[in-house]
């Protein structure tokens, strides 16, 4: 049966062959638009807008100015040479995402996405956030454009992230509290759902990760690639040639993706390493993809943790940062296709890695970076000292204090 | 003819509206809510949504989270509301919707879903987070078409997009009242008239059901006079949580159902 007149809509236009995502915002098998149709129209008009806006070059040069200005990019690519000589092996380098503006790799999305939000005309701004890193990031671009600000927080998470609650507020955000569920990242993102379903007309979600409906796994990664095209070229002036191995931890997997993104097509392996928790076998993690099995969540297919009735389980890690179950589609993808390995690393093994950077390098990293670093360790100890590993340092370790204390690496 | 086309079809002979409820299955117990669909069924409902409960509702309100939550914690599973459905099945006609998120289904299996599902005598599937750019990999292999896939509607959909939904639709049309989560309050009447109005324009007499924050007889007698179906889903889910360890609680079902079939008339 046809409409007259409107024959020419088709749910499945390809808007742009080859590249991944699909036109329809899918990986391979993953990613997608699985959200309420009251989303729907948000989420195809923040796709047009998103593809008109961010290839004008006056967007980019303004994106630019601000990355540079306001965020301090170019951040450093730093050759930890005490460190490395310790551990053994290859040598390591460091992305000082930790020395961004606000502490971590998520300034560079959210000041993508509020400049975005900008050009758009919306006038406020809502988040999610878990360890309370995005929410900063996300009131702070809010601050510097004038913007309205909420931030859904699970009450578990305000509860362990006091510093960054604080933060937010000075910054003049209204943070949520959200206690349904766990009171953790999973439930924030319900709530800041359902809360952009209520004011989808002049609100604009800025997403923290890559995860979610199309187009955010696409965008999140694209504001965030400039972490992996600045390491391109920070070590082909300092190596003269492309490192061997990339690094990074993945919860939603936005610090990964933009290092290995600009790499995928290049001689260089690539480690995703997940939070083992207490240990896979507790099941207390949150090893998604090591672990979990294909579901979707938040408005994506991906891998999850689920039970065998398709209802969502507990993540658990140190590292609110990491405690989530359920992850970027892209990671998913690059998962089956082989091109990323995933690895992952338990909370004690984080601490230690943690500690170890602590004392060697003078460098405070966060416990989400500190279980890339873990592996990082192991993978350098099984390579020659001609090889070159870089561990993206996705956020500094301030926000951690009091949980590392509590697990007597304080020093006392 | 399938159960739900004659549904509407009875309705329109008696110059009624349908009277759509949603229920989340196995709340408060299985037992409970078994006994309290049945005394809906009997009350004069037209339509059963039997709500599969999910741990992550993201677009429900608090009402329905909780009695997702609570039916979760009863050991409610997708096979479970299934065999509700094959056992209310046995004693009456009225059509029943699966309502669910796309996760429990996935995780069951499309086909398998299809199968037991068509099995145990439901006749329709509404499944709030497939949209339709997704679904046709859970419909697309179904070998037949005994379970209407019902889409959704919302305030913000644009007119093509509205009417290419239409054109695919089966049963009838779920017209979403605001842009909301189930339960929230400031539905706004004559919006809703005015994209109900435009729905049918394009529906090509597929019949169009009006739902979310729908829950007094006065609102359901607004919206039945320019729509086919008026769906209430928080109320009837507050009124059992405002009676979880009530005896009574099946009769005060009854009496809400009653009341509110009233004003479809």
């Amino acid at each position: 049966m046809r409409v007259e007149g409107h024959a020419a809509y088709d749910f499945k236009r390809q808007q742009d062959a080859g590249a991944f995502p699909d036109g329809r915002g899918h990986f391979g098998a993953f990613g997608g638009r699985y959200v309420a149709e009251t989303l729907m129209p948000a989420i195809l008009e923040l796709e047009t807008a998103y593809r008109r806006i961010a290839a004008r070059e006056d967007f980019q040069v303004e994106l630019g100015k601000l990355l540079r200005d306001y965020a301090g990019r170019p951040t450093p690519l730093f050759l930890a040479g005490r460190l490395s000589k310790k551990i053994g092996g290859a040598s390591i380098y460091l992305k000082r995402e930790d020395l961004a503006h606000t502490g971590a790799h998520k300034i560079n999305n959210t000041l993508g996405q509020a400049l975005l939000a900008r050009w758009m005309g919306k006038k406020k701004v809502i988040a999610e956030t878990g360890a309370g890193q995005h929410g900063v990031a996300t009131a702070t671009a809010a601050a510097l454009f004038g913007m309205e600000c909420k931030v859904f927080m699970g009450t578990e998470d305000v509860r362990r992230q006091a510093a960054n609650v604080q933060r937010m507020r000075l910054l003049d955000a209204e943070v949520v509290p959200v206690a349904s569920g766990t009171g953790t990242l999973k439930d924030a993102m319900n709530e800041a759902l359902r809360y952009w379903v209520s004011a989808v007309r002049d609100t604009f979600y800025i997403i923290g990760s890559v995860a979610g409906p199309h187009p955010y796994p696409m965008m999140v990664r694209d504001f965030q690639r400039i972490i992996g095209d600045e390491t391109r070229s920070q070590i082909l002036e300092a190596e003269g040639r492309l490192p061997d191995v990339l690094v990074a931890c993945v919860g939603g997997g936005s610090n990964a993706m933009g290092l290995f993104f600009p790499f995928l097509e290049d001689a260089v392996e690539m480690i995703g390493v997940e939070a083992a928790g207490l240990g896979i076998s507790t099941g207390k993690h949150a090893v998604t993809l090591g672990a979990g099995s294909v579901g979707v969540l938040h408005g994506s297919k991906s891998y999850v943790l689920q039970d065998a009735d398709g209802q969502i389980l507990e993540a658990h890690s140190i590292s609110a940062g990491l405690d989530y179950p359920g992850v970027g589609p892209e990671h998913a993808f690059l998962k089956e296709t082989g091109r990323v390995r995933y690895e992952s690393v338990e909370d004690g093994a984080a601490l230690a890695a943690f500690k170890e950077l602590c004392a060697m390098e003078g460098i405070i990293p966060a416990l989400e970076s500190s279980h890339a670093l873990a592996h990082a360790f192991i993978e350098a100890r099984k390579r020659s000292s001609s090889d070159l590993i870089v561990v993206n340092l996705s956020g500094r370790g301030d926000k951690d204090l009091g949980i590392v204390s509590g697990f007597g690496a304080g020093g006392e | 003819m399938n159960r739900i086309e004659s549904c509407f079809k009875g309705l329109n002979a008696r110059g009624e509206k349908a009277l759509v409820g949603f229920v989340t299955a196995g709340d408060p117990s299985i037992t409970e809510s078994i006994r309290i669909i049945r005394a809906m069924c009997e009350a004069g409902l037209d339509i059963l949504e039997l709500g599969v409960p999910f741990s992550d509702p993201t677009a429900d309100g608090p009402v329905i989270q909780r009695s997702s939550g609570r039916a979760l914690k009863a050991g409610i599973t997708l096979a479970r509301v299934l065999e509700i459905a094959e056992d209310l099945r046995r004693s009456t006609e009225i059509p029943i919707v699966i309502f669910s998120y796309y996760n429990p289904i996935l995780a069951y299996g499309g086909d398998r879903f299809y199968r037991d599902a068509a099995a145990a005598g439901a006749d329709g599937v509404l499944i709030v987070d497939l949209p339709p750019e997704e679904s046709d990999e859970l419909t697309g292999t179904w070998p037949g078409k005994e379970l209407a896939f019902i889409r959704l509607v919302a305030p913000t959909t644009p007119h093509e997009r509205m009417a290419a939904i239409a054109r695919g639709a089966a049963g009838f049309l779920y017209l979403v009242s605001m842009t909301g989560v189930t339960g929230s309050g400031g539905l706004d009447l004559d919006e809703i008239s005015g994209v109900a109005g435009r729905l049918k324009a394009c529906s090509d007499g597929t019949p169009v059901c009006v739902g979310f924050g729908i829950s007094t007889a006065d609102q359901v007698r607004s919206i039945a006079s320019f729509s086919d179906g008026v769906v209430v889903g928080s109320a009837f889910e507050r009124m059992i949580e405002d009676h979880l360890d009530d005896p009574d609680l099946p009769a005060r079902m009854a009496g809400m159902v009653k009341v509110l079939k009233d004003a479809t008339r």
